[in-house]
């Protein structure tokens, strides 16, 4: 954002009119057509133009006086307060401090108790809703933000086809389990096994690609996969997927299905619920991502972890230092990919159907756009982010208010990725460098103090 | 130490009778740019042999072939360990020079992990030794006891190589933070920490201030003596260069004009012609002129 | 033999539509080196313009002939398309110019997701079927029941193209605009040490990358007669990889690698299985990068030490 000028309000103004003038004939320019003449097709499946004036008034308008609102009120606001702010942003604040020291417990507590809550809040089946699409959905995406902050947040590798080694543990589980009856306690681990191995196969080759050559390799790689899904339809099932995925038992003493003897609410003499299951599936997902967490932290604090975040901050100096980057590297993609591995076998399971459309590259984008937006490399910002993200994706489904407002109409579905989108956009110009962006050291001598965002460097590969 | 050697016998050269580094008759080319040209010398085993040579001589290209950052398009180099392993670092990719052969190096424009703090910087030099104790990570993440006690070992030669260098009082700073005299020094600290048989030090003098620099030939001095490492260093500052080296290789443009103690050197004419820019044909006049100067000098 | 010269054909048109995408690419990764992931979207609401103005003059403002409607169209798309790609390149880039690398990538991602969901919003979720503009083809030669045709479609495509990239080269390589653009690539604080407004060439850059992408958003409708707010990715990332496949950074690479990706996918169709175009397509460019990392005509890194 260009400095805003602090010279005399009386031609501030003026300049600020100006500019919000234009802004309003660029978005008149824009809005206009987009907006203003919506193709429809009529009744002979023609498309024809309508007319919606007023909506493109509404949104000038709101570009107009926003416009002018930034220039005059806001971007003063913020220049004051970074100015009053300068002196105490070298160090993180107190108060940030204690945050972070006690959030990550305080987190981890109220996770536990999370579906309890909901039970007492909401009932046997109103909780269903914000165990399931709010805890689980979160969840999955902590986990994959997690595993994929390995891959980008440590070792600092832009990896755009992360969703790749997702379908493969989700395909693993789903063509395993229907074929031969095999368990999800056994089929998790084998799952991550195979992640990992394609994660050695795909990375091998491109690893000493640098920068955008392996994002853009890694992007050509998950849509490959993709692509493989929907045409291998001897094996996958193509665009249709594979449908009714055995549900996961408790450990192989008690089934979820609704007509096992050994059913779960059954044998405990408890109502016949869904939420049980999915209950159980929250529980198991925050296991997993709490294992995620849990190797994370302590790879970092051991020599590979240190390697990687080395890797990210010069890859020259490594190789000086005798360390095999190639094999470091691999390491980073196979580890973070068994992750990914992890949450795909658990996705199919929860979901009890996989197809290739779960597994797009926004996908993809959306985890990197989690770790980035996050802080990469740190656990608690990626947590955030996920929550923030997906958390607040999901709330902008419970937008039906609006259709008292807008009429009946109006789906406020079609805006939740619209508003998802901005959200990206503005978080990412709000803290270029994500929420959590200081970095605390592997190991200290005397004291552990973070390291400042600003001297960590975000990798080149 | 340099006039001992200054006046030591021309015929039997320390760094020809055990030496660490063989470079025979290397060449490197970028497409038709030869930088190096049929270049040997020897760098002899406990010795700091200094190579010098005006911008674009070459130097940097040699560390690199050395280094194995580049591989020469001709020629051989061969590292011998005082135990008589011999490597023969052209055929080596560059991680396992380090590793394996044991040849340490700073940068010409630093390099360090500068987000990182500098017992991490210190403790990633220490990988390969720490990733074994690791077992591979796999007994790290269980937590074994034998893992912490090879890690407290490489904390201690962090400490030991931060008390040298001045740095203990930073150790939990991240090394982006430090000065830029501090930074040279924790680059070189580091390279120590692999334990290396030779260090190469690109332009270790690069920007110090004369007090700096003045402690920088102490700390290279007491690296030679205690740690018996040898030194091989590419350095613009002569008084670096004269006050600590035991043998001096000079380079213009990618060939070896000169070569031999430091007195020896300084008193080359091809050595100053090369340094003063003046023509092949008038270095004849730059050794009349020398003489001319050591007569004045002696009346 | 008569396969091959039609695939050849239909190659040559669709890579010239990826060509036209890359070149915006290329020219933004050369000046900033940001991949702009939200060029492929950009692509796709530039044929909502078309479309829109298409409509507009035929039915509204009653113009006759679809040749002229379609070229007007197209005209007031590059603007529009410009004007827009110069609003998000100041919304959503330059804030992010010179901090944190991964941020404008991931800035492009979130602006990728909001146009092509604005235009699901503003424009329907539907696919938007246009009437033919241009009808006719020419058979070129026939032999066992099996006719090589090229239609006018093709014909228009390319020579609009041709045309195109011809003015395009010009202003690169002749104007003060283009060297500006050239100097900025090479150091962009350099440049501006020397009087070249930077902020200025780096907003035309993004212009000139989405009027020439406003082209090919008005060729596709024309050609395929149909857009949908979806499509944007699969010719974005197509587009990309063409880029990627040419050197990215270098314009005729560009164009050479967006007629290649344009060939592979034809001839890939015609002569194996139309399922696994886009696998080849992707699999080509992974070959390519791992064993030439810099493409076909792109400088090679040098690695500093």
């Amino acid at each position: 954002m260009s400095a805003p000028s602090r010279a005399t309000a009386g031609s501030d103004i003026g300049a600020a009119v100006k500019d919000a003038l234009l802004a309003g004939v660029i978005a008149l320019g824009l809005f206009g057509p987009l907006v203003g003449l919506r193709t429809e097709q009529n009744m002979r499946n023609e498309v024809v133009l309508e007319l919606h004036w007023v909506t493109v008034a509404v949104i000038v308008g709101i570009v107009v006086v926003g416009r002018f609102l930034l220039r005059t009120v806001i971007w003063p606001a913020l220049a004051d307060r970074k100015l009053r702010d300068r002196p105490a942003a070298g160090e993180p604040g107190a108060l940030r401090q204690t945050v972070g020291r006690f959030l990550p417990p305080a987190g981890l507590v109220f996770l536990i108790v999370y579906p309890a809550l909901m039970l007492s809040l909401f009932g046997l089946q109103g909780s269903l809703k914000w165990v399931d699409n709010f805890g689980i959905q979160i969840l999955i995406y902590v986990m994959l933000g997690w595993g994929l902050n390995i891959v980008v947040g440590l070792a600092g590798l832009l990896d755009l086809g992360y969703v790749a080694f997702y379908a493969v543990g989700a395909y693993a589980y789903a063509l395993l389990a229907t074929h031969f009856g095999l368990s999800f306690w056994l089929l998790l681990p084998l799952a991550g096994i195979l992640a990992a191995l394609w994660g050695i196969i795909l990375g091998f080759p491109v690893l000493r690609l640098r920068g955008d050559y392996l994002a853009i390799v890694t992007l050509a790689f998950g849509e490959i996969i993709r692509l493989v899904l929907i045409n291998f339809r001897e094996l996958t099932n193509g665009s249709a997927g594979i449908s009714s995925i055995p549900k996961v038992t408790l450990f192989g003493l008690y089934s979820f299905d609704v007509s096992a003897p050994n059913n779960f609410a059954k044998s405990f003499g408890l109502p016949m619920s869904g939420t049980h299951y999915k209950i159980f599936l929250y529980y198991l997902i925050l296991a997993l991502a709490l294992l995620t967490a849990f190797v994370t932290i302590r790879l970092r604090r051991l020599p590979i972890g240190r390697a990687w975040e080395a890797l990210r901050e010069d890859e020259i100096a490594c190789r000086s230092l005798g360390i095999n980057t190639t094999i470091t590297k691999l390491t980073a993609f196979a580890i973070g990919a068994m992750f990914g591995g992890f949450a795909g076998s658990f996705f199919a399971a929860r979901q009890g159907f996989v197809s290739p459309e779960s597994f797009i590259f926004m996908e993809s984008a959306i985890i990197v756009a989690i770790v980035v937006l996050g802080g990469m490399g740190s656990l608690i910002g990626v947590a955030v982010a996920a929550v923030a993200m997906i958390g607040g994706s999901e709330m902008l489904r419970e937008l039906t208010f609006l259709k008292a407002v807008f009429g009946n109409d109006f789906n406020p579905d079609q805006f939740r990725m619209l508003i998802f989108g901005l959200a990206m956009v503005s978080i990412m110009i709000w803290r270029p460098r994500g929420f959590v962006s200081a970095r605390q050291p592997t190991v200290f001598l005397t004291e552990r103090r973070a390291i400042s965002g600003s001297l960590v460097k975000e990798g080149h590969g | 130490m340099a006039h001992a050697l200054a006046t030591a016998p021309v015929g039997g050269r320390t760094w020809q009778a055990d030496p660490v580094l063989r470079v025979d008759h290397v060449s490197m080319r970028f497409g038709g740019l030869v930088a190096v040209r049929d270049l040997s010398f020897e760098a002899g085993r406990g010795e700091i042999t200094a190579l010098i040579g005006p911008n674009g001589a070459g130097k940097t290209t040699v560390f690199n072939c050395i280094t194995g950052f580049y591989k020469p398009t001709q020629g051989m180099l061969t590292l011998t360990h005082a135990d008589g392993d011999r490597y023969l670092l052209e055929r080596m990719p560059d991680f396992k020079i380090s590793a394996k052969a044991k040849v340490a190096r700073t940068f010409q424009n630093i390099r360090l992990f500068s987000g990182m703090t500098l017992l991490e910087n210190l403790l990633v030099a220490q990988h390969n030794r720490l990733m074994a104790a690791s077992g591979w990570s796999i007994l790290g993440i269980l937590g074994v006891p034998s893992f912490h006690q090879a890690e407290k070992a490489a904390i201690d030669r962090a400490r030991y190589w931060l008390d040298k260098t001045g740095l203990t009082t930073r150790a939990d700073d991240p090394a982006g933070d430090l000065p830029y005299g501090a930074q040279r020094r924790l680059e070189i600290a580091r390279a120590m920490c692999t334990q290396p048989e030779l260090l190469c030090l690109d332009e270790p003098a690069a920007g110090l201030n004369p007090r700096e620099s003045a402690e920088l030939n102490a700390l290279l001095l007491s690296i030679r003596e205690t740690e018996k490492t040898s030194i091989l260093l590419i350095e613009h500052d002569m008084s670096v260069v004269m006050e600590i080296s035991d043998h001096v290789v000079v380079l213009e443009y990618g060939v070896k004009i000169s070569d031999g103690a430091p007195a020896e050197v300084k008193a080359d004419p091809r050595v100053i012609a090369a340094y003063l820019g003046v023509d092949d044909e008038e270095v004849g006049k730059v050794e009349e002129t020398l003489d001319e100067i050591a007569e004045e000098a002696q009346a | 033999m008569e396969i091959f010269l039609q695939q050849l054909i239909n190659g040559v048109t669709l890579g010239s539509i990826y060509g036209l995408i890359a070149i915006g690419y290329t020219m933004v990764f050369g000046i900033i080196g940001m991949v702009n992931f939200s060029h492929g979207d950009v692509f796709m609401v530039s044929a909502f313009f078309a479309l829109i103005f298409f409509l507009l003059f035929m039915t509204i403002l009653g113009i006759g002939t679809p040749i002229i409607a379609l070229l007007l169209a197209m005209i007031l798309a590059m603007v529009l398309t410009g004007l827009l790609s110069w609003t998000i390149e100041r919304v959503a880039y330059r804030p992010l110019r010179g901090s944190f690398r991964l941020a404008p990538l991931i800035s492009a991602i979130g602006m990728s997701i909001v146009l092509s969901n604005f235009i699901q919003v503003a424009q329907g979720p539907r696919n938007k079927p246009v009437p033919p503009m241009v009808n006719g083809t020419i058979d070129l030669m026939e032999r066992d029941g099996f006719a090589v045709t090229v239609s006018y479609k093709q014909i228009i495509i390319v020579l609009v193209t041709a045309v195109l990239l011809a003015a395009f080269w010009y202003v690169v390589q002749k104007t003060p605009l283009g060297r500006a653009q050239r100097a900025c690539e090479q150091d962009r604080k350099m440049a501006a040490l020397l009087g070249v407004n930077v902020d200025r060439t780096i907003s035309l850059t993004f212009v000139m990358g989405a009027s020439l992408a406003a082209v090919a958003g008005s060729m596709y409708l024309m050609y395929y007669g149909v857009v949908h707010f979806a499509d944007g990715f699969v010719p974005g990332v197509k587009a990309f990889t063409a880029a990627v496949l040419g050197g990215i950074g270098s314009l005729p690479g560009a164009v050479l690698g967006g007629l290649l990706i344009g060939l592979i996918e034809t001839f890939w169709s015609g002569y194996f299985s139309i399922d696994y175009k886009d696998v080849a397509a992707f699999s080509i460019l992974a070959i390519v990068l791992i064993f030439m990392p810099q493409g076909i005509l792109g400088r090679p890194e040098v690695e500093k030490v």
